[in-house]
């Protein structure tokens, strides 16, 4: 295939090559064709991402307003909670060990909704990539979003590719000192920026805004704020596409998780090649070429540098920027769009069939019909390939988590009982020859409300309870008031007078309730009797 | 890398020279910064070992121009702690034991801090549930020899029982009735019977009644006309169904004949004031207290 296509194009460029219908960026993909030879380490090759326009170039800008703006602006959001509880509407109290939400609290004990969510995260994220392929990559990834935010301040200061190749070309001036200057600032700004907007998730973010400003907070905020400060700046600004190339795992676990059905950014050479300089030119010569004018478009705008008509490659994380290059490349030059598009690979295959007359003989006049539009067997994006066996499991997985951990939620308990019964010793015999056991009794109160709870004991004939620094407490319940939003935990000692005492062990229930709304909750405890003080 | 070089004609990439099983390797070459940062850990890792201690020796390990070392770390935190704990200490040792039981906190720290200490000097003795054994009290249940008030309690551990470092100690005697024969070893049982009857358990009746007046003139002026004991004394109670030293005919017996007595250490001249009381709000959280 690529004898054929070199050799033509070769043809068009020596003998026909007069006017081009569009410029021809200078260009080259950084991983292919310049590797150093002989050498184990090779230089980074500076890539300057030229400015795209067109859908999903929109697309991107609208899920980077959104995601930037969800990070920076959440911890300022407030949430009611009445007089006992933070009113910032997503905290990570870590000092209280509370993780609030908006309307939902959640105690240590109740992680598995967290753990819940990061399986909804893992299997969303399986049939996102089954679907769209690394549009994960592409339009979320915080080093996307954050390098792309960083590439608009680089394009503001110096200017879209060829300004900046130039200046970066040019040896150092005064002008040159204060553009890169005043980029390296507006970075350190938005990476500060950054930095402190994570730790306005753990603490009162207005409070904590004043004391940091004042110096007045601890050591950990600082220290936080600087390292990730750090990290948004080298990794958006310096290290770019080297983060997804060479530190970042997702990558090759993400190509693991495609299939022929799944939608990836793709180079259709079966309509493309032969490349040419100009198809019209090539047609009066009476050259066969394909819709490909070689400008390189899809290359300068590609922010991992790559040449997506190579194919399918790691470095690709589908961002689509080259989709819009060479569509408004192919506007230009009045052909139908999607030259380079979201396409399976089924699809191409199917496609390339049709185009190929012999494996790797792409004949450009096999896909069109007279009149120039494509033959009715090409096939285009089509709805259905959302709806397949895999996604439906994914989607079936991922919606039984969610509906699973939001009837939990609806369910849960805001009034629990744990109890420990004492082991050293596990039973007394006092004077009167009655036996007493101890439990600690924690007391679980959920909600930012103070209440009044009755804890009594259920079964157990003969039983009486008495609590520790609680003087006044005799028979069998007694009513507790326990804190906005904590934990109580008694000594309670539970006797049975000597008449009913039965050797060996008793199961009874302690029970907690709250008589206002209802709530109750239950713990299977056991009294022990030895043998010797029966 | 070998001198001969060979380009893969597939990827047009040239191969390192190595090959297994005709499968060779290819050189897509490693960014240098990566190699940069190779070289900045073993940079980082020579100031570690000059800075930290790193370089084990035969019975410690070089330690660093920092000198630091977690033992001395925990000394400071722990110093830190002291410190934060000197204030209640102090606090409790001006305070009336019942003022300090009737503070929330200060009883929850008390309580604790004498919990620690109980495990120390106490357990020995008294078990580390506190549960005790033959001729050990048990403090869980509300069969106090010396009484069970907290001030009762805390005069107890403070000044301990026949401890004659303590000018203030508890002190008394049960004569040997059996062996400086004040009573006959008839006597003996006759008394022995009647306190198991006192003690609801099994004895002889005819014991009993002879036993009624050995007891009325040897036992009642200590332990009480119906075996109630009598705390100012450290005499136990007979009448209910703790046993100090047992509750069989011979136990008893022994007990009347030769007895045996307990004792226990003056800890306010050894532990101070605070820690004295600290155990005392210990002994009274474990239930048997009044």
């Amino acid at each position: 295939m690529s004898s054929h296509w070199e050799a033509v194009s070769k043809a068009v460029s020596n003998t026909i090559l007069i006017d081009r219908p569009v410029d021809q960026q200078d260009v080259k993909a950084v991983n292919t064709g310049a590797k150093a030879r002989g050498t184990l380490y090779a230089a980074r090759q500076k890539i300057f991402p030229r400015r795209a326009e067109g859908a999903f170039r929109r697309l991107k800008w609208i899920i980077m307003a959104a995601t930037l703006g969800i990070y920076y602006l959440t911890p300022w959001l407030r949430w009611d909670r009445g007089p006992y509880a933070p009113d910032q509407a997503v905290l990570l109290d870590m000092a209280n060990r509370r993780f609030y939400f908006f309307f939902i609290e959640i105690w240590p004990q109740e992680f598995y909704f967290v753990a819940g969510l990061l399986v909804m995260a893992g299997v969303g994220l399986f049939l996102v990539t089954s679907i769209v392929g690394r549009a994960w990559c592409g339009y979320t990834c915080p080093q996307t979003v954050w390098t792309d935010l960083f590439l608009v301040v680089e394009r503001f200061i110096e200017g879209d590719r060829n300004a900046r190749m130039k200046l970066d070309a040019t040896a150092w001036s005064p002008r040159k000192l204060w553009l890169r200057f005043s980029k390296h600032v507006i970075w350190l700004v938005i990476a500060v920026a950054t930095g402190g907007a994570w730790i306005f998730y753990f603490a009162d973010a207005p409070t904590l805004l004043v004391s940091l400003v004042g110096l007045q907070a601890p050591f950990i905020a600082y220290a936080t704020v600087g390292v990730l400060t750090a990290t948004t700046y080298v990794f958006g600004g310096l290290m770019r596409e080297q983060v997804c190339i060479y530190m970042c795992p997702w990558p090759r676990i993400q190509a693991a998780m495609l299939d022929e059905d799944s939608l990836v950014v793709t180079y259709n050479d079966w309509r493309g090649e032969p490349r040419s300089a100009g198809t019209k030119k090539a047609a009066a010569a009476g050259l066969v070429v394909g819709d490909c004018v070689d400008c390189n478009a899809c290359v300068a705008v590609c922010p991992t540098g790559i040449d997506i008509r190579n194919g399918q490659q790691l470095e690709c994380i589908t961002c689509a920027l080259c989709i819009d290059a060479c569509d408004s490349i192919m506007d230009k030059i009045e052909k139908p769009k999607g030259l380079i598009s979201y396409s399976t690979l089924r699809d191409y295959n199917h496609n390339m069939a049709i185009a190929s007359a012999a494996p790797g003989a792409i004949d450009p006049r096999r896909i069109r019909d007279g009149s120039g539009s494509f033959v009715s067997g090409i096939k285009e994006f089509d709805w259905h390939i959302f709806f397949r066996l895999r996604t439906m499991i994914y989607m079936g997985l991922w919606s039984l988590i969610g509906v699973g951990l939001v009837s939990l939620l609806l369910m849960r308990d805001r009034l629990e009982v744990n109890v420990l019964h004492d082991r050293n010793p596990v039973a007394i015999k006092l004077s009167d020859g009655s036996v007493r056991n101890g439990y600690t009794i924690k007391i679980l109160n959920m909600i930012p409300e103070p209440r009044v709870i009755s804890l009594s004991i259920d079964g157990l004939p003969g039983a009486s309870m008495s609590i520790a620094g609680l003087g006044d407490v005799t028979g069998r319940s007694a009513d507790i008031p326990v804190d906005p939003d904590k934990l109580r935990a008694l000594h309670v000692f539970v006797t049975v007078s000597p008449q009913l005492l039965k050797a060996g062990e008793t199961s009874f229930h302690i029970v907690v309730s709250d008589h206002q709304s209802f709530e109750t909750d239950t713990y299977e405890a056991a009294f022990e009797v030895p043998e010797p003080m029966k | 890398m070998s001198g001969k070089r060979e380009i893969d004609q597939l990827s047009g990439v040239d191969t390192t020279g190595h090959e297994w099983d005709g499968i060779k390797e290819l050189n897509n070459p490693l960014p240098r910064w990566w190699l940069w940062t190779l070289y900045a850990t073993i940079v980082w890792a020579l100031g570690y070992i000059v800075v930290f201690p790193a370089l084990p020796g035969i019975s410690s390990a070089t330690r660093g121009v920092w000198e630091w070392s977690s033992r001395a770390d925990v000394r400071q935190e722990m110093a830190l702690v002291a410190q934060d704990r000197q204030a209640l200490d102090d606090k409790i040792a001006t305070l009336d034991i019942n003022a300090i039981l009737a503070d929330q906190d200060l009883r929850g720290f008390a309580v604790s801090a004498g919990a620690s200490a109980f495990k120390v000097y106490c357990s020995q003795c008294h078990g580390s549930g506190a549960q005790g054994g033959p001729g050990f009290p048990n403090l869980n249940d509300d069969s106090w020899l010396w009484g069970g008030k907290p001030e009762q309690i805390l005069q107890t551990i403070a000044h301990g029982v026949r401890d004659t470092t303590s000018t203030e100690t508890r002190d008394s005697l049960m004569p040997s009735f059996g062996k400086d024969g004040i009573l006959t070893a008839e006597q003996v049982t006759q008394a022995t019977n009647y306190v198991l009857q006192l003690g609801g358990l099994e004895h002889d009746t005819a014991a009993v009644a002879a036993g009624t007046a050995v007891y009325a003139d040897n036992c009642a002026a200590c332990h009480g006309d119906k075996g109630e004991g009598n705390q100012d004394l450290g005499a136990p109670q007979l009448n209910d169904a703790i046993w100090f030293y047992g509750n069989s005919e011979q136990q008893i017996a022994a007990q009347v004949r030769q007895p045996k007595h307990g004792m226990m250490p003056a800890w306010q001249a050894r532990l101070g004031e605070s820690k004295v009381k600290q155990l005392a709000a210990y002994v009274l959280s474990l239930g048997g207290g009044q």
